[in-house]
This record gives structure tokens, C-alpha cells and sequence, in this order.
């Protein structure tokens, strides 16, 4: 009972951490599906964690911290977006400017409002988004494991956590049922087709990169309302990075994508909850190692376990009619 | 007198300096198949994109059905009843035949209802019109010929009234082609009118009914298919021009110097541009490959060049095989003996970035004389440039300059000199002179007649017929990738032609 116990407390921090790898993971998914590959989802996460933050601490509202979270990180979606769809620049190189914006711009801000050394201000329970109990769940707590699972695991989690895992069938319907997603999943294999059929390849990508900043927007939010209460400097310490990696794990599809973020989410979750417990025949492993086990595997899958992974053809190109 | 379709008035388009399309008319009647001839770069595609709304001409008046029309996006064509099957096809690879026909005109926001609607019209069309194709088939597993017949349902599913086809057999076998046509047929006598883009004289024949000769981004000619020959259409399609007669004197083949025996080659797409070619090249002769642009040439020189992969049979350089698995070493080609004046030279004969010394020497810059130990020897380089551009007449004369300000016909010298000084056994030409102003066409097939005397093996490939008859000592015609016929230079220029649009070689002698 005591294992089973564990074991349910790893899962539901599990939940915990895999959310903003999977909203960002799914944020990824609607631009790199349209062809235009962001590896600035770190860096949009992390200004939508300090605009949610920071609009919180002044409003005292948690909608509005969304609210402001949202904006900041579909702003920094269209400079992605004006950079590489407009002006067909490099995708990496614009990814990875608006990464060193973000992360310089919320550290000096956070000082200049705040003076907290970049810090917002802690945030109590109104302002944040705070964990929601489902009806019955203090009545089936003594439920022998189903009530468990029910009250511990499944209960008991902010309304960002269930938004995140409706997104999941959501976007695959969007993606595979609505005329958007048939487009979508067109231009970013092949954009010509999309422009000689009459439709706009500039427009959809626009379209695209929004939904991304929409969705960075939440999983910044998360990680400053939900996870935290406020935002930290470099809080998402390479979130944005993982959830790149879970994306192109699942090959670029939803539910695997669900998957692949709890996995990563449960090897975190794994490691903090084994430190410092001596694990039979091995012994002590240093905290250093247990940290590093997520990462390590990650290149380990990517490497060599989950075959290949083919990104959408047109994926990284700038759309140039061809003479 | 039958309605008119289309009439294009007074098209002009530029991109950059290049004159795509000069002052077009052009007038097609509905109901009719109407071809676009011109050899390759000729400027039909870009007419055609501009009919297409997939580029704006900078002058000129489209008129569609008597009304002048403004087609600024494909969406327009479409709204007007026009449909196109590109030459490389428009379509997402991973999706299904249906998922490809009802992009962009999928009606509703939602695809459940539109697929079911697009299922039931396309059994209709492809009963109508003998498409037959899976709907649910994913494109890339599909044949490029069943691939061609989704583009033309797409046409057809979005309301097409005039079909415009840029070079479809391009990719088609000849049993695909002759379908093709079988299906254009129909669709002219279901009252649709038909543009089919060709530098082929032989489906022109075939099966068009008018035939309007474009040359240089100029319409130079329409006729009526039936008062019409290959021969003329030939004439106007090259234009007749002076013959650049070249002095020459006997030939003296010596030792064979390149030997290709069997030699099969496929493209990209699994399609056999070279097929089971066999030819030799002698010491002290000039061999001319002549043929209309796109049947094989290409893959031919980047086989014998160690480029692409060849699937079968051998190339013999001086007595020593070449490596045809695609994994030859350049350099070491070079080394041996072959140099290569590439048919691309922007892409692929220079670095177009960088100074003229530097491209004067790439590719054989492991050459001691280049080398200053591990670094290369700047001076050297710069000296060597310097006495290049003296003896080729490059101008203007700075070896410091940037290749790409160098005109084409001096870009074409750049790379002729790198190659001819260094002493090759053979010499692979492509294309010598295309793009290059008259005075250095007649520099350049200058001293190739020198190399011949000098006693190299020479292989020119090109699709100028002209410059094939006055250099060659002996011309081989290669059409769909194939020998169909060996002749002397004294070849006459319409028995070439025959041999060049396909016409068998029993019906050229007649």
C-alpha cells in the first residue's frame, strides 16, 4: 500500500510537470506543422510566464495574467513570424533572438517594476490559478485505490492542467476534421500546392504561428500561476527545449505528443523523488545524475529508439515562388 | 469561326534582365487543343503562369470568353474556369487523392461533409472521363503517371473549362503519353478547351489543332496543326539563323579516349532519361550530341562525369573504368584526364560569390603549383588568373573581381580556361555557349577546335543544332534518351531535325 502510494504521488507530479512541456509541445506542433520550425518556444514560455506574472501582481487576477501571458507571447509569435514568413529569414536564427530577448528582457523588467532582483512578487491564492477539487473527491478518498486515484491523481489539479490535456484531442481534430488543419498540414509540406490551389501560404502561416503564441502564453502561465507562485528568473529552464524534443518524438501528432511529454514529465518526477534514497545494488546516485537522467534519455530516444523521425517537408523553408 | 477561349494581348514580364516574355499575343479558340511550342526557356511556362495568376505580367491584357479579365492570384483562374497541371506537380505527398482534390476548395469549415460531397463527384468525373484512381491512395505510394491524372481531377473538380498542360509527358513513359492524349481527346470533345505546353514537335502533331511557336520570350508564329510540318515548325522554333561556320580542317581520330558502352540513367523520379547508350569519343575529334533539351542529355554528362549514379554500363576514360555508383571523386576524375565544362554554370561551373582568380583554379586546387604547404599560394593563384584572362580575352581584365559581374559569354571563359589549361585527355562540354553574346560564341568554339587539333577527345553536348553542325566531326542524335542515329557533319539540318523530334529513322531517309 505504501509503494502504491508512492507510486501515486510520482504520477500526480508527473501531471504536474508534464503540462507545460505539453502545452508548449503542442504550441510547437501547430507552427512546425505549417512549415515553420520555432525553437523559440523557450523564450515565448518564458515572457508569457513573467507577462502572467506580472499582470497578476498588479490586477490581482488570474485572467488577466492569461490574458497578458497571451498577448506578449503571440506578440513574439509575429516577430517569429514577420521575420521568417515575410521576410523568409532563417527560422533557428530568429528563434533563438527572441530566446535572448526574452530571457534578458523579463530579468531587467521583473528589476525595473518589481525590485525584487526579477522576480514578481509572490501571489496569493486569488491571483493564481490554483488547484480545483472535482466533486466527491474527499468522499472516495478512503476508496481503496480507486478513490485514491480518483482524489490524489486526477483530482486536484489547476484548470490549466485540464485545458491542457482537452487540447490534446482538440488539436487533433482541428488538424485532421477542419478545412484550417487540412491546410495547415498542406503548407508545411507543400506550400506550392497550397498557393497554386488559390489559398494564401503567408496567411495560414501567420495563422499557425498565432495558435502557437496563444498556447506558449498557457504554459507560461502555468509555470507562474499554477506550478509557482510568481514568476522566477529562467523558471523555464529549457522547458521549451524538451518540449521541441517530445514534438519531434511523437512526430509531430497529438496524442503521441500527450505521451511523450508524461514520459518526459514522469522521468522528472522520477528523479526528484528517488533523491537522496539509496537504490538497491547501486547505491547512492549523486542528485547531479538523477537531474541529467531526463536529458540523457531524451538524446538516448532521439538518438536511436524511435526511428525516423520525417519533420513536415517544407519544414524550416521560407516559401519563395519558384522562376 | 469557333468562340475564342483566351486571348492574351500585348504580355510582357521581366524578372530582373531577363526578358521572360517580349509583347505575347496570343488568341485560342474554345473547344479546341491548343499547343505552346519553344524550346526550353523559350518563356511558355512563364506565359502560363501568368494565365495562371501565379505571376503578374508587367504589361498586357488577358481576355477570358471576350471579357478582359485581372488575374492577380490562382484563385482567380480558378473562379474563371481555368486549370493547370504544372510541370512539377502541385501536390502534398502525404496526403490522399481526395485530400489533394479538395484542397483549397474544400466549401466548408468542416471536411466530413466536403469529403463525402468530393467522393461522390470524383467517381462521377472519373466515370465521365476514364480517370480511374483510388481516392484513398496516398500520393507518394501512386506512379507519376496516376499522379499526373490526380492533377488533371483537381483541374477538373474545381470547374476547369480550359486545362493548361506544361510539358505533362515529361515524366510520362510512352504508353503513358499515348493514355494522356487519349483522355486530352475526350475532354476536347466534352467541349473543353486544351493549352498544352511542348518543346516536343511530335505531340504537337499528334494532337493539337493549332500550334503557336514561341522563341527568346517572343511569340513568333501561330499555325493550323494541319498546314503545318515538323520541318517548319522545327525552323521556327531554333530560328534560322547565320550558320557560325567555324574553320576546321580533316579530323585525325587517333586512340579512343572515352568509350561509354550501355549506359542507362534515371532521374530523380525513377524515370530513364539515358537509355542503353553506347558511343566513343576519339583522340583529335569533336563528337556532338544533338537532340531538343530535356531527352537525357543532362543525365548523360553528369553520368560520364561521375555526378549521378548510372544503373547499368560502363564508361571507359583512357583504358580505366569510371565509377558510376554516384560515388566518383571529381578531383580524381581531373586527375585523370577529364574536364568538364558544366551545362549549369551558375549553379555548378562557379561560385558565383567568389573572386575570378578563385574559380579560375577551383577544383584543381590541390595542385602543387597552387599549394604553398598546407595554405594556398595567393600569388600563384592571382599570376595564374592573370595569364587566363590574357590569353582567353576575359573582360574586364581584374582577376580580383567578382565572377558574378562578369558578363555570361566572359563567366563561360572563366570556366572554359580553368578547364582547357589544364592539359585534359578528354574534354565534356555542355552547352558552350548558352547565354553567351555572339563575339564569344565564336571565341569559344574557337578553341574548341583547337583542343581537337591538340589532339583531346572532345564530347559536346548541346541543344544549338547550329553549333552541333559546324564543330562536330561526327554527330550522334539522342532523343528519349536514346541513340536514334549517327551522321557526319555534312548532315543536312532538317534530316537532324527529323532524327531530333523522334521520327524514325526510316522516315527520315525517305
Amino acid at each position: 500500500m505504501d509503494f502504491f502510494h508512492s507510486l501515486i504521488l510520482v504520477l500526480d507530479s508527473t501531471v504536474r510537470l508534464s503540462i507545460p512541456l505539453l502545452l508548449a509541445a503542442l504550441a510547437g506542433l501547430y507552427s512546425e506543422r505549417s512549415g515553420v520550425f520555432d525553437i523559440g518556444l523557450e523564450g515565448k514560455m518564458l515572457a508569457g510566464a513573467f507577462a502572467a506574472g506580472a499582470a497578476a501582481a498588479v490586477t490581482g487576477s488570474a485572467w488577466a495574467g492569461l490574458g497578458a501571458a497571451m498577448l506578449i507571447s503571440i506578440f513574439l509569435a509575429l516577430v517569429h513570424g514577420f521575420a521568417s514568413i515575410t521576410h523568409r529569414g532563417n527560422q533557428i536564427v530568429s528563434g533563438v533572438a527572441i530566446n535572448f530577448i526574452a530571457a534578458g528582457s523579463t530579468i531587467i523588467l521583473g528589476q525595473a517594476w518589481f525590485r525584487q532582483g526579477g522576480r514578481t512578487p509572490s501571489l496569493p491564492g486569488e491571483a493564481r490559478f490554483s488547484s480545483i477539487d472535482l466533486p466527491f473527491a474527499e468522499a472516495v478518498r478512503d476508496v481503496p485505490i480507486l478513490g485514491e486515484v480518483y482524489s490524489e491523481l486526477i483530482s486536484g489539479h489547476s484548470l490549466l492542467t485540464y485545458a491542457a490535456f482537452l487540447l490534446v484531442p482538440f488539436t487533433w481534430w482541428v488538424l485532421f476534421r477542419t478545412r484550417f488543419g487540412l491546410r495547415l498540414r498542406a503548407v508545411g509540406e507543400n506550400p506550392a500546392a497550397v498557393d497554386t490551389a488559390g489559398i494564401s501560404v503567408s496567411w495560414l502561416r501567420y495563422r499557425a504561428v498565432i495558435c502557437t503564441g496563444v498556447l506558449t502564453g498557457m504554459a507560461g502561465t502555468y509555470l507562474s500561476l499554477a506550478q509557482n507562485a510568481g514568476f522566477v528568473k529562467d523558471m523555464t529552464a529549457g522547458r521549451g527545449f524538451i518540449a521541441l524534443a517530445a514534438l519531434i518524438f511523437a512526430k509531430w501528432r497529438p496524442v503521441p505528443v500527450m505521451f511523450a511529454c508524461l514520459l518526459f514529465g514522469f522521468l522528472d518526477a522520477f528523479a526528484i523523488r528517488i533523491q537522496g534514497t539509496p537504490l538497491p545494488l547501486i547505491g547512492q546516485v549523486p542528485v547531479q545524475f538523477m537531474q541529467a537522467l531526463p536529458y540523457i534519455l531524451t538524446v538516448v530516444l532521439l538518438a536511436g529508439f524511435i526511428g525516423k523521425a520525417v519533420p513536415p517537408r517544407a519544414g524550416g523553408v521560407p516559401y519563395v515562388k519558384e522562376r | 469561326m469557333a468562340e475564342t477561349a483566351i486571348e492574351l494581348k500585348g504580355i510582357s514580364k521581366s524578372f530582373g534582365a531577363v526578358h521572360a516574355n517580349r509583347n505575347i499575343d496570343l488568341k485560342i479558340e474554345a473547344g479546341t487543343i491548343h499547343g505552346i511550342i519553344g524550346e526550353n526557356g523559350a518563356g511558355k511556362s512563364t506565359l502560363m503562369s501568368i494565365l495562371y495568376g501565379f505571376y503578374q505580367a508587367d504589361r498586357g491584357r488577358i481576355d477570358v470568353a471576350g471579357k478582359t479579365v485581372t488575374i492577380d492570384t490562382p484563385s482567380d483562374a480558378i473562379a474563371l474556369g481555368i486549370g493547370m497541371v504544372h510541370q512539377h506537380f502541385m501536390l502534398v505527398q502525404n496526403f490522399t487523392v481526395l485530400e489533394n482534390v479538395i484542397l483549397g476548395a474544400e466549401g466548408e469549415a468542416l471536411l466530413k461533409t466536403s469529403i463525402a460531397k468530393a467522393r461522390s463527384e470524383l467517381e462521377r468525373l472519373e466515370r465521365d472521363y476514364g480517370l480511374e484512381v483510388d481516392p484513398d491512395a496516398v500520393i507518394e505510394d501512386l506512379p507519376v503517371g496516376l499522379q499526373q491524372r490526380v492533377e488533371i481531377l483537381k483541374a477538373l473538380y474545381r470547374g476547369a473549362d480550359i486545362l493548361i498542360l506544361d510539358e505533362p509527358t515529361g515524366v510520362l513513359t510512352p504508353a503513358e503519353a499515348d493514355h494522356l492524349f487519349r483522355i486530352l481527346e475526350q475532354l476536347k470533345d466534352e467541349g473543353k478547351t486544351i493549352i498544352l505546353i511542348t518543346h516536343k514537335l511530335r505531340e504537337i502533331m499528334a494532337i493539337t489543332d493549332n500550334v503557336s511557336v514561341m522563341r527568346q520570350g517572343a511569340m513568333v508564329a501561330t499555325r493550323e496543326t494541319a498546314e503545318t510540318s515538323v520541318e517548319e515548325l522545327a525552323e521556327l522554333m531554333v530560328g534560322r539563323r547565320v550558320l557560325l561556320q567555324v574553320e576546321k580542317g580533316e579530323a585525325t581520330p587517333g586512340d579512343v579516349l572515352l568509350a561509354v558502352e550501355g549506359l542507362t540513367v534515371k532521374d530523380s523520379r525513377g524515370v530513364t532519361m539515358v537509355d542503353n547508350m553506347s558511343f566513343e569519343v576519339r583522340a583529335g575529334e569533336i563528337v556532338g550530341i544533338a537532340g531538343v533539351a530535356g531527352n537525357g542529355q543532362s543525365q548523360l554528362l553528369d553520368a560520364i562525369t561521375g555526378v549521378r549514379k548510372a544503373v547499368s554500363g560502363t564508361v571507359t576514360l583512357d583504358g580505366e573504368p569510371v565509377d558510376l555508383t554516384g560515388a566518383a571523386d571529381p578531383a580524381d576524375l581531373r586527375e585523370r584526364g577529364m574536364a568538364h565544362v558544366p551545362e549549369d554554370r551558375h549553379h555548378v561551373g562557379l561560385v558565383l560569390p567568389f573572386e575570378e582568380n578563385e574559380n579560375a583554379m577551383l577544383g584543381y586546387h590541390r595542385q602543387a603549383k597552387y599549394l604553398n604547404g598546407p595554405f594556398l599560394n595567393i600569388e600563384a593563384i592571382r599570376a595564374d588568373a592573370r595569364e587566363k584572362i590574357e590569353k582567353y580575352d576575359i573582360r574586364p581584365p581584374d582577376s580580383r573581381l567578382r565572377t558574378a559581374n562578369f558578363s555570361g559569354g566572359n563567366q563561360q571563359k572563366i570556366v572554359l580556361a580553368r578547364e582547357m589549361e589544364q592539359d585534359p585527355k578528354v574534354l565534356i562540354v555542355g552547352q558552350p555557349t548558352r547565354g553567351v553574346d555572339v563575339g564569344a560564341i565564336e571565341f569559344i568554339h574557337k578553341r574548341l577546335i583547337d583542343m581537337r587539333d591538340q589532339g583531346k577527345a572532345v564530347l559536346l553536348v548541346s541543344v544549338e543544332l547550329d553549333e552541333i553542325r559546324s564543330l562536330s566531326d561526327r554527330i550522334l542524335v539522342m532523343f528519349a534518351g536514346r541513340l536514334v542515329g549517327e551522321r557526319g557533319p555534312d548532315a543536312s539540318e532538317s534530316e537532324l531535325g527529323l532524327l531530333m523530334a523522334g521520327v524514325e529513322e526510316k522516315e527520315a531517309a525517305e
